[in-house]
C-alpha cells in the first residue's frame, strides 16, 4: 500500500473492495493487544520493523527458541489473511498491534468477532475486519490448517469469503465497508476539508475560550 | 436507540457533520499526548504538512517509560530517552503545554487531567490510551484512539466515530465494609464479561455509585475499556462540582465556575431518558473482588470459589483452562491464601490521593511480608506531594514498601518496575493479560488498593475485612 498523497478536501486513501491470498489462523477467544505485541518493543518512535515482533512472547521462549506457533511455521509464510476467534485485539488501544500484522504482511483479519478500538485502528491502515459466524470461522482455520496455498478471498463490498468451494456469509462494518470500497479511509483528508465547520462547532461550546479557535479566512 | 442521556447530549454538541463514511464528525475539546503512542501520528503530520490545529486544546504529560527511581536526564534506558526527547520536541514545537517532571505537575495522563481541571462535564476527551474512560467520570465523553486517530485529531482537532449503544448499569445500595469502587467494577466486568460491552458506552448509576467520591468513579470509568466499552460516564452532581472547585481551573476563577455550571446541568441524563439496555446489580451484595485469570473478567469475590472451566458458557471455557494453567489455580478453591511475591500499588485505576490514604491507614502499624517485595508508585507528582505532606510517605516506608516518583510503572512494566520470571504480583492496576507486568511467566491477581495492602502484610491474598477485625480485637 502506498502513502496517500494529501491536499486538503480529497480523500486520496486506495480502495480495498477485496483482499486474496492464503491464510493464516491463530486460535483462541480473548487475545488481547499485550500478546500482539508485548509493551517492551513499543519503545520506538516510528512503526518500521514492528512486524518481526508480532505475538513475540508465544512464539519465542526466554531463550529465543521457537515456540509452536503459526507465525513461526514455514507453511503460512506469506499468508495475509488472518483468521481468528472471539474478542480479538481486545485490551490496550496500541495502534502498534495492527501496526505490526500489517507489516509482517496480513492484508485483512477474518473473525468471530474484534474489540472496537482494534477495529478502528485496522480501518486506519486500510485493513478490513470481517466478522463471520463461529462455526464458519472454525472451518476455515481448519481448511487453512490443511491447504496453507489455498487461496482465501475475501470480498469486501459482497460481505463475502471464498475458499476451495465454500461461500460464506461475512459482515464487515457499513461504516467500514463503506470506508474501505469508496477509499475514504483516510479520515485526516476527510475532516480536514470541513474545517469552517469545525470553528463554528469549537465555537457553539461554552468551554472553548475564543481566542483557542482560529479566526476564519477571509 | 438511546435518547437523551448524557452521551447523546454531549455528542449532539460536539458533531460537527455526518461524514460521507457514514460516521459523525466529532470536535474534540481535550486531547491528552504521551509518549508512547503519539510519536508516530506527530511524524504523520510533518510528512503532511500540517500543523496541530487546536494547541491549546492539547495537553501533554509523559508517564508510560518514566523511570520511577532515579530521573536524571538523559535516562539510563536509550529508548525511554529518546521517546521522551521525541515528546519534548514534538509539543514543544507545537505550543502545546507539557506536564513534564520538572513542572511538578507530571504524572499518568488520567491522574493528571482531573486533577488540573482539564477535565471537565460535557467535553469530549480522547488520548492515545485506552483507559481514556477514566475522564467519564467527571461526565465527559472519553475515549482512546490509536495513533492514527491522533494524527487526525492534532491535524483537525475532530475525530471520526459512530454512535453507539448506552447500557445504564446501575448499582443499587451501601457498598459493604472493606468494599471499594474497584470490587464494583471488578463484579461488572466478570458479569457482563470482557467483551459484554463491544459496541456500548457505559453509564454508571445507581445510589452506590452516587455515594462515591471522584476517586472511585475514577476507578470504574477507567476499567469500562476492561469491560469491551470504550467509554463509560457518571452523570456530574455536587461530588463532582465540589471536585472541580478545587482545581486550578476554577480556585481562583468562580466566575468562570458559575458560568459553566448551566452547561454542565443540562448534559446531564433526564430523567425520561432512553437506554438501549439497563442492568441494575446489587452493590451491597459485592464482596472484595480479585481476578482468579488472565482476563480482568475471570473474577471471584473473595469467598467465592474458582469455576470449573466446565461450568462456564462453551466460548469461556478454553480461556479459563488456560488462565487457571498459567495462575497455577484449581477449580472450587478460593483465592484467599494464593501466595504473592510483589505488592504493586498504583497506576491510573488506583493511584490517587484517596486510594494512599486507605491503603496506608491499613499499613500503619503492620509490616511487609519478608517474602514480598512492595511499591507505591503515586499516580502524579500532585499526589506524591500531598501524600508527603500528610506523612503517607513514612507510613509506607516503615512498613517496608518502596515510595517511587510517579508514572505508569508496574501496570504494563514499559519501565525498570517489572515482574521477574514467575513471580504473583497483588496488584492495583487493570490488566492481568500474561506478560502485562513485564514477565510472560508473571501471574497478576487485580484487586482494591487495601487488598493490595493487606496481601502485602500476609504475603498472600487475603480478605481484608478478617484482618480489620484481627486489627481491632
Amino acid at each position: 500500500m502506498s502513502s496517500p498523497e494529501f491536499s486538503a478536501g480529497e480523500a486520496p486513501a486506495e480502495k480495498v473492495t477485496e483482499v486474496s491470498g492464503t491464510g493464516i489462523p491463530v486460535r483462541g477467544n480473548d487475545i488481547d493487544t499485550d500478546q500482539i505485541i508485548p509493551a517492551r518493543f513499543m519503545k520506538v518512535v516510528t512503526f518500521d520493523g514492528l512486524g518481526q515482533f508480532s505475538f513475540f512472547d508465544q512464539r519465542f521462549d526466554d531463550d529465543d527458541n521457537e515456540k509452536d506457533h503459526p507465525f513461526n511455521e514455514e507453511k503460512y509464510r506469506g499468508a495475509n489473511v488472518l483468521v481468528v476467534n472471539a474478542n480479538f485485539g481486545c485490551g490496550s488501544s496500541r495502534e502498534h498491534a495492527p501496526q505490526a500484522l500489517m507489516r509482517w504482511g496480513i492484508d485483512a483479519v477474518v473473525g468471530e468477532s474484534f474489540a472496537e478500538i482494534f477495529a478502528g485502528n485496522c480501518l486506519a491502515l486500510g485493513v478490513p475486519t470481517v466478522t463471520a459466524d463461529q462455526d464458519d470461522i472454525e472451518a476455515l482455520q481448519d481448511y487453512v490448517e490443511a491447504n496453507p496455498d489455498a487461496e482465501v478471498d475475501i470480498d469486501v463490498a459482497a460481505e463475502t469469503i471464498t475458499y476451495g468451494d465454500t461461500v460464506i456469509d461475512a459482515e464487515v462494518h457499513d461504516a467500514q465497508r463503506k470506508a474501505l470500497v469508496e477509499g475514504v479511509w483516510d479520515t485526516t483528508a476527510l475532516m480536514g476539508a470541513n474545517e469552517g465547520a469545525v470553528r463554528e462547532t469549537a465555537r457553539s461550546l461554552p468551554y472553548v475560550p475564543a481566542e483557542h479557535v482560529a479566526e476564519d479566512e477571509a | 436507540m438511546s435518547e437523551g442521556t448524557l452521551y447523546d447530549k454531549v455528542w449532539d454538541r460536539h458533531k460537527v457533520t455526518r461524514l460521507p463514511t457514514g460516521q459523525d464528525q466529532l470536535f474534540v475539546g481535550l486531547h491528552l499526548v504521551h509518549e508512547v503512542t503519539s510519536p508516530q501520528a506527530f511524524g504523520m503530520l510533518q510528512e503532511r504538512g500540517q500543523e496541530v490545529a487546536f494547541p491549546e486544546r492539547t495537553h501533554a504529560t509523559v508517564d508510560h517509560i518514566v523511570p520511577t527511581g532515579n530521573r536524571d536526564r538523559p535516562y539510563r534506558d536509550d529508548a525511554a530517552e529518546s521517546m521522551m526527547a521525541e515528546l519534548e520536541e514534538n509539543v514543544r514545537g507545537s505550543g502545546i503545554d507539557f506536564s513534564d517532571p520538572d513542572s511538578g505537575d507530571q504524572g499518568i495522563v488520567h491522574v493528571i487531567g482531573p486533577e488540573q481541571g482539564l477535565t471537565q462535564p460535557g467535553m469530549t476527551i480522547v488520548c492515545g490510551d485506552s483507559h481514556t474512560s477514566t475522564h467519564g467520570a467527571f461526565g465527559a465523553l472519553a475515549f482512546g484512539i490509536g495513533t492514527s486517530q491522533i494524527r487526525d485529531v492534532l491535524a483537525t482537532g475532530c475525530v471520526a466515530m459512530e454512535k453507539q449503544k448506552v447500557r445504564k448499569i446501575e448499582v443499587t445500595g451501601e457498598l459493604g465494609e472493606g468494599v471499594t469502587a474497584k470490587d464494583i467494577i471488578l463484579t461488572i466486568i466478570g458479569k457482563l464479561g470482557t467483551d459484554g460491552g463491544v459496541g456500548y458506552v457505559y453509564e454508571y448509576a445507581g445510589e452506590a455509585i452516587e455515594d462515591l467520591g471522584m476517586e472511585g468513579r475514577m476507578s470504574i470509568c477507567n476499567m469500562s475499556i476492561e469491560g469491551g466499552a470504550r467509554a463509560g460516564y457518571v452523570n456530574p452532581d455536587e461530588t463532582t462540582y465540589e471536585w472541580l472547585k478545587e482545581t486550578d481551573a476554577f480556585e481562583n476563577d468562580p466566575e468562570e465556575f458559575e458560568r459553566l455550571k448551566p452547561y454542565w446541568e443540562s448534559i446531564r441524563t433526564d430523567d425520561d431518558a432512553e437506554y438501549d439496555d439497563v442492568v441494575t446489580i446489587d452493590g451491597s451484595a459485592i464482596e472484595p473482588t480479585v481476578t482468579w485469570g488472565t482476563t480482568p473478567g475471570q473474577t471471584a469475590g473473595i469467598t467465592e470459589p474458582i469455576p470449573d472451566p466446565d461450568d462456564l458458557p462453551e466460548e469461556d471455557r478454553d480461556t479459563a483452562r488456560r488462565a487457571q494453567k498459567h495462575m497455577r489455580v484449581e477449580p472450587g478453591d478460593t483465592m484467599e491464601g494464593y501466595d504473592i511475591d510483589v505488592a504493586f500499588l498504583g497506576s491510573c485505576t488506583n493511584a490517587r490521593l484517596k486510594d494512599l490514604r486507605e491503603a496506608a491507614a491499613f499499613v500503619e502499624g503492620r509490616e511487609v511480608d519478608d517474602d514480598v517485595r512492595a511499591m507505591v508508585v503515586p499516580g502524579s507528582q500532585r499526589v506524591r506531594d500531598a501524600a508527603e505532606v500528610e506523612g503517607l510517605d513514612e507510613v509506607f516506608k516503615q512498613a517496608g514498601f518502596d515510595w517511587r516518583e510517579p508514572g505508569c510503572s508496574m501496570c504494563l512494566g514499559m519501565n525498570d518496575d517489572q515482574l521477574e520470571g514467575d513471580e504473583a504480583s497483588a496488584s492495583s492496576s487493570n490488566r492481568n493479560f500474561v506478560g502485562r507486568q513485564g514477565s510472560k511467566d508473571g501471574r497478576t491477581v487485580l484487586m482494591s488498593p487495601i487488598m493490595v495492602a493487606a496481601a502485602a502484610v500476609t504475603g498472600e491474598v487475603t480478605d481484608v475485612r478478617e484482618m480489620e477485625e484481627v486489627a481491632t480485637v
